[in-house]
């Protein structure tokens, strides 16, 4: 664990701490979620590098887990915090009061997996059409089953 | 005279103005006509054009409804690819930019998940199709720490030497780029020329000038072909030369200087801020490379500097663009004088093929190349996040295993979409005409971005 990660740990129980093939994972509440990043912000890592999600679907009994990853610039270290959220409204709090560049990825998390941030100042949808059923990156979104989209557009001049 | 014979004319002559009483026409003698009463002599010195009048007067104050709202794109050939900006403009003043972007969307994150490790490369070598050896590295050796193997060192120092490369010809795209949407239209030829000379040596050497697949979990798809160092050392010769004779002639062109300084700043607390990386915040002067902070691929026993810029405009990017080519030139230089010897793979045919003409002679060889191709090797459950520097920015890959010879998840941290949330603040109150530039600086590849 690096040494920056210690005072953080004390802090927190409720985190669980992992060394996942070298590289350090904080396995956090979803409650604790913000508390945690603005510690960690406070502790040095100034960066989030980026906000993605995993659908376990009915492999574990909290389907979605979100991973965020963190920079510290300052003291060349890293650190991926991951929280899992249960199958009916998965909802989190946004990390863009303390990085404004969780956004973009906020948005793709939430047009991938429908997953709630609350507190994001705009929350649509981002790689995706406005009027797309459905999110895609979920395990039940198979593929092949999307009827072609467009289809119709021959017949417009 | 003149104006004592106009307004005669205009007494004698048929003339009723619009917008007024319509005159009470007496039966007067046949062709004369009179104005209405309230006709002063100032309408008609307006309707004569005697009078100016300066319409180019703005209030200091602009009201909302005064503000225009345009959309740029997606079909803009300024904005490298499918990428739609909304700008809200007060006369000629960007004030708002809203990036809207998908529009290249092609669900590479859940093709991923339905090939396996050893066809995964295929898939994200499309993605940033500038740098598409960036993108295999990331997922190799993504996958490779999830099965906790190292690759020979020959193989490391071919991908150094393959992605160092693919750095210099994917800056000099995007000199030849931003040089094109200045109207520096002669940069456009010299860049996209000089970056022929690297795409030949990749096709030589992979087969193919883009989306190689040459970069694959357990080291490289082939050896480099005898005769490689010749290739090489023509390019190191040549391009060092060239790129100085182009650097000197746009920074004596005083159009291309006052378009680019001062233009689209970013400052490095917003570059941190928005997770801006690469070139655009090294050019904010902050000090952060990947190769340098977390090396990869033994990238760490080569020389190199990480070229910084002051003020974070578009000149700076571009200065740290091609001090970086400079940079990429000494490591491909030291990676030609020390290529070790041995393998180019993983001698584990569990993971990489036999040699092909061990198949005839061997059963084992036979199964182990038909198991590969067939169902893929399977890697350990884990989790794994592996990011290397593109000529772009940070490019990671997160990367999800179950045991299974698929990938469970598979994430890309693609740099220009991380970049463009820079763009609006890039773009805050400057001109219009500054826009292509600024975007062009920012060298989003929307590939990249929508994967």
């Amino acid at each position: 664990m690096h040494v920056v990660l210690e005072t953080l740990a004390d802090r927190f129980e409720s985190v669980s701490w992992e060394d996942s093939h070298g590289q350090d994972v904080a396995r956090v509440p979803a409650e604790d979620w913000l508390q945690f990043a603005t510690a960690a912000k406070k502790a040095g890592f100034e960066v989030c590098s980026d906000v993605t999600a995993v659908d376990w679907l009915r492999a574990r009994p909290q389907r979605y887990e979100v991973v965020a990853s963190l920079v510290s610039m300052e003291h060349r270290a890293r650190l991926r915090m991951i929280t899992t959220l249960g199958r009916e409204d998965p909802t989190i709090a946004s990390l863009t009061s303390l990085w404004s560049g969780a956004g973009f990825a906020e948005r793709e998390v939430y047009d991938m997996f429908g997953i709630v941030f609350d507190g994001h100042q705009d929350l649509t949808r981002i790689l995706m059409p406005d009027d797309w059923e459905g999110h895609p990156l979920r395990k039940d979104f198979g593929v092949g089953m999307v009827p072609v989209q467009f289809k119709a557009s021959h017949q417009v001049d | 005279m003149t104006d004592q014979k106009t307004e005669e004319t205009a007494e004698t002559l048929d003339i009723w103005v619009a917008g007024t009483e319509e005159p009470q026409f007496q039966p007067t003698d046949e062709g004369t006509q009179e104005f209405g009463p309230e006709e002063s002599e100032y309408r008609l010195a307006d309707q004569f054009g005697r009078v100016v009048t300066d319409d180019y007067v703005f209030d200091d104050e602009v009201e909302e409804d005064e503000r225009t709202v345009i959309n740029m794109g997606p079909q803009h050939p300024s904005t490298h690819g499918v990428l739609r900006l909304q700008l809200e403009l007060e006369g000629e003043v960007i004030r708002r930019t809203k990036p809207i972007i998908g529009y290249l969307h092609t669900g590479m994150e859940k093709t991923a998940e339905q090939l396996t490790f050893s066809q995964g490369p295929t898939n994200v070598t499309r993605m940033d199709y500038l740098a598409p050896m960036h993108g295999e590295l990331a997922y190799s050796l993504a996958v490779e720490r999830l099965l906790d193997v190292e690759v020979p060192p020959r193989a490391a120092a071919i991908r150094v030497l393959m992605s160092e490369l693919n750095r210099i010809s994917s800056h000099l795209v995007a000199l030849a780029t931003n040089g094109m949407d200045i109207g520096a239209l002669s940069m456009m030829i010299y860049g996209f020329r000089e970056r022929e000379a690297i795409l030949a040596f990749f096709e030589k050497n992979t087969g193919l000038r883009m989306n190689h697949n040459f970069i694959r979990p357990g080291g490289t798809a082939a050896d480099l072909v005898p005769g490689w160092k010749d290739d090489v050392a023509a390019i190191l010769e040549e391009l060092p030369r060239r790129l100085t004779e182009y650097d000197d002639l746009l920074r004596a062109n005083p159009i291309w200087m006052a378009r680019t300084q001062g233009v689209g700043v970013i400052t490095p607390d917003e570059a941190v801020a928005y997770s801006i990386t690469g070139p655009a915040l090294r050019a904010s002067g902050v000090d952060w490379d990947l190769r340098k902070a977390f090396p990869y691929s033994g990238i760490e026993q080569y020389e190199f500097d990480v070229p910084l810029g002051e003020n974070g405009d578009v000149y700076d990017r571009y200065r740290v663009r091609v001090e970086e080519i400079h940079e990429s030139l000494k490591i491909v230089e030291q990676v030609m004088d020390t290529m070790p010897k041995g393998d180019y793979r993983i001698g584990d045919r569990k993971i990489t093929p036999p040699p092909r003409a061990r198949i005839d002679e061997s059963m084992e060889a036979l199964i182990h190349h038909f198991k590969l191709f067939t169902e893929g090797f399977k890697v350990p459950p884990g989790e794994t996040y592996v990011a290397v520097e593109s000529p772009r920015g940070e490019l990671g890959c997160y990367l999800v295993s179950d045991g299974e010879a698929r990938p469970y998840r598979m994430h890309t941290r693609a740099p220009s979409f991380y970049n463009l949330q820079g763009l609006p603040i890039a773009m805050a109150d400057s001109l219009v005409a500054d826009t292509v530039a600024t975007i062009a600086s920012m060298d989003p590849v929307m590939g990249d971005v929508d994967r």
